[in-house]
């Protein structure tokens, strides 16, 4: 079970996750600090790490809209984050496979913040609602990089098969 | 089996007879574009590497291309050291289609790719920028894709587990009216599909509209293409495109384009006729938040923004000047112009064009993305407004999340630059 730290609305795109003027940032390691940085409240509570790892941001629809920077997902990764949505843009979404943040599609969801919910292998339960949500089942295309761990480790299995 | 002009790119890429949407395929990549983001790009490559025994080794240097674009010149310390990261591992590796910050061959990399004639019909194009869907103005199936992915291709050569995506045909009729064009039917279409509405989709454009624009507005159009959340945008190859890539770009060698079958399958058509558009405006905060100019007009600006790999090439230009002419930006209102690349600015010096709009108080910038993401120069100060021909408009996006972005094309922006309210061009 985890708590649901912040909850979003439609269309969040990727300006809102990660502002284009910290796109000079690049190493994974050095992006969290810039995560909703114009969201000044929620980015201070995140760099002082009130969140456990597996706190879950909520979404509506088209999460993570706009540009393709990978920013937008490593800068989350790096609080172990995880995203429910009720869908999620296309680059995000590929973006998030291949860094191995954690994504969960469940197009009704419905959720606020503070709310439990418990994340299984097909369905999202709010806790606190007592209201069950599915998700959309990861096509086996996308779940063979999930489950190497992300796409560098996917890449260095087919490159030492084929060189 | 009849197929859509997406899935034939990838059937051939992938060397298959035939693929539908839905199926997973592995294309191989004919090329693959990055602009300063390579340098994370470098990173995720030499991590692709560690443990393998094997020297970091692109797959074929020739069809990788650099572009810097995003921070030119570069803004701070941090960029110029990614930038020299780049350069340095550029010309370590013999990647020829690098294009640096320079007068004569630099700009946009949406740009300087079909200049060159590094796109053809029928190509898989990649690029760590989402805007990459331009290049399906050329007949490309063309798409944007993550630093990491990137990594992946110039290790391996071909994109992982790619699913072919369904196609939307969006069938344009009718003449623009005067001041009406590319970019007013491209936010018109947005609208109408909304930000997500073609979201993991090809839009795939046809019509007698399409097949009379000239190459620039068909980028314009694949270009934004994304904004409806398209995975490509694509303008099948015809005579229009092999004019550009013969008189443009100088290709010699043959240009062979990608028809549809007749009896392709697209989930759903979209028909649009333009006769009777008029100029569109996207509204704060979202790209899809599309009215026709008459619910905004005489909304006060304090900037005015005309370039970007959206509008900043010569027509674009052209029709700026042309309003702007012998008449003078508004008091209170400051106009930035940044062509889209080099050979443009030199184009529009010798029209005259850069004339008429510094003589009108527009500033002409260097060629490349400029203010367009906020990253870089012509920030926007709290509450002000900016009416731009870019691509996006979300909340922060040209530097400032207390500020609002309108967007339009370059014919409402020039005309609204004279009065400093945004401005129907057709009723000056």
């Amino acid at each position: 079970m985890a708590k649901v730290i912040i909850a979003l609305g439609n269309d969040i795109s990727t300006d809102d996750i990660y502002p284009g003027r910290f796109m000079a940032t690049v190493l994974p390691s050095e992006t969290p600090q810039f995560a909703f940085s114009d969201r000044t409240d929620f980015n201070a509570r995140l760099r002082a790490r009130e969140f456990p790892a597996g706190s879950i941001i909520v979404g509506g629809e088209n999460f993570g809209c706009g540009s393709s920077r990978e920013q937008a997902c490593s800068t989350l990764k790096g609080y172990d984050l995880t995203i429910v949505a009720r869908s999620i843009s296309r680059i995000f979404l590929q973006n998030s496979i291949n860094l191995g943040l954690k994504v969960v599609l469940c197009p009704t969801m419905e959720a606020s913040e503070g709310d439990e919910l418990e994340i299984t292998e097909t369905s999202v339960m709010n806790k606190t609602s007592g209201k069950a949500f599915a998700q959309v089942k990861m096509p086996a295309s996308r779940k063979g990089i999930m489950d190497a761990g992300g796409l560098i480790p996917y890449t260095r299995t087919l490159l030492k098969a084929r060189r | 089996m009849a197929m859509t002009v997406a899935e034939k790119i990838l059937a051939r890429a992938a060397g298959l007879p035939s693929v539908a949407a839905g199926d997973v395929v592995e294309p191989k990549v004919d090329l693959a574009m990055s602009h300063e983001n390579a340098a994370l790009v470098i990173n995720q490559f030499q991590e692709v590497f560690e443990g393998t025994g094997l020297e970091p080794t692109i797959w074929d240097p020739s069809r990788v291309a650099i572009i810097f674009d995003h921070r030119v010149p570069a803004e701070s310390p941090k960029t110029a050291t990614n930038q020299k990261k780049v350069r340095e591992f550029a010309a370590a590796n013999g990647i020829a289609k690098f294009h640096d910050i320079r007068g004569d061959t630099g700009g946009i990399c949406h740009q300087i790719l079909p200049e060159f004639g590094y796109v053809r019909p029928g190509y898989v194009v990649v690029g760590t920028d989402s805007h990459t869907t331009s290049h399906g103005a050329l007949g490309a199936f063309s798409f944007g894709i993550g630093a990491t992915e990137m990594a992946s291709v110039w290790s391996l050569g071909f994109a992982v587990n790619i699913e072919v995506p369904e196609t939307i045909k969006v069938v344009v009729s009718g003449e623009f009216p005067p001041f009406v064009g590319a970019k007013d039917l491209i936010l018109n279409v947005i609208g109408t599909l909304t930000a997500q509405g073609a979201n993991y989709k090809v839009l795939e454009f046809h019509g007698e509209t399409i097949r009379r624009m000239s190459t620039s507005g068909r980028i314009a159009i694949c270009n934004m293409s994304v904004e409806a959340g398209a995975t490509s945008g694509i303008v099948p190859g015809d005579e229009e495109t092999v004019r550009y890539l013969r008189e443009e770009s100088g290709v010699t060698d043959p240009i062979p384009c990608v028809r549809p079958d007749a009896d392709a399958q697209y989930i759903r058509t979209v028909a649009v006729d333009v006769s009777s558009l008029v100029p569109q405006i996207a509204c704060p905060h979202t790209v899809d938040n599309v009215k026709p100019i008459s619910a905004v007009q005489g909304t006060r600006v304090q900037q005015i923004v005309i370039g970007s790999c959206t509008n900043g090439r010569l027509d674009d230009l052209a029709m700026a000047a042309g309003i702007l002419r012998g008449k003078k930006v508004a008091q209170g209102t400051r106009m930035l112009v940044f062509p889209a690349s080099g050979r443009i600015f030199a184009q529009a010096l010798e029209q005259g064009y850069v004339q008429d709009l510094m003589r009108a108080g527009a500033v002409v910038m260097n060629a490349g993305c400029g203010p367009c993401l906020g990253v870089h120069e012509g920030a926007l100060g709290d509450n002000e407004t900016a009416l731009s021909t870019t691509n996006r408009n979300f909340k922060g996006r040209m530097g400032n999340p207390k500020s609002e972005v309108y967007l339009c094309s370059p014919a409402v922006a020039a005309a609204s630059a004279i009065t400093g309210v945004i401005t129907d061009p057709r009723i000056r």
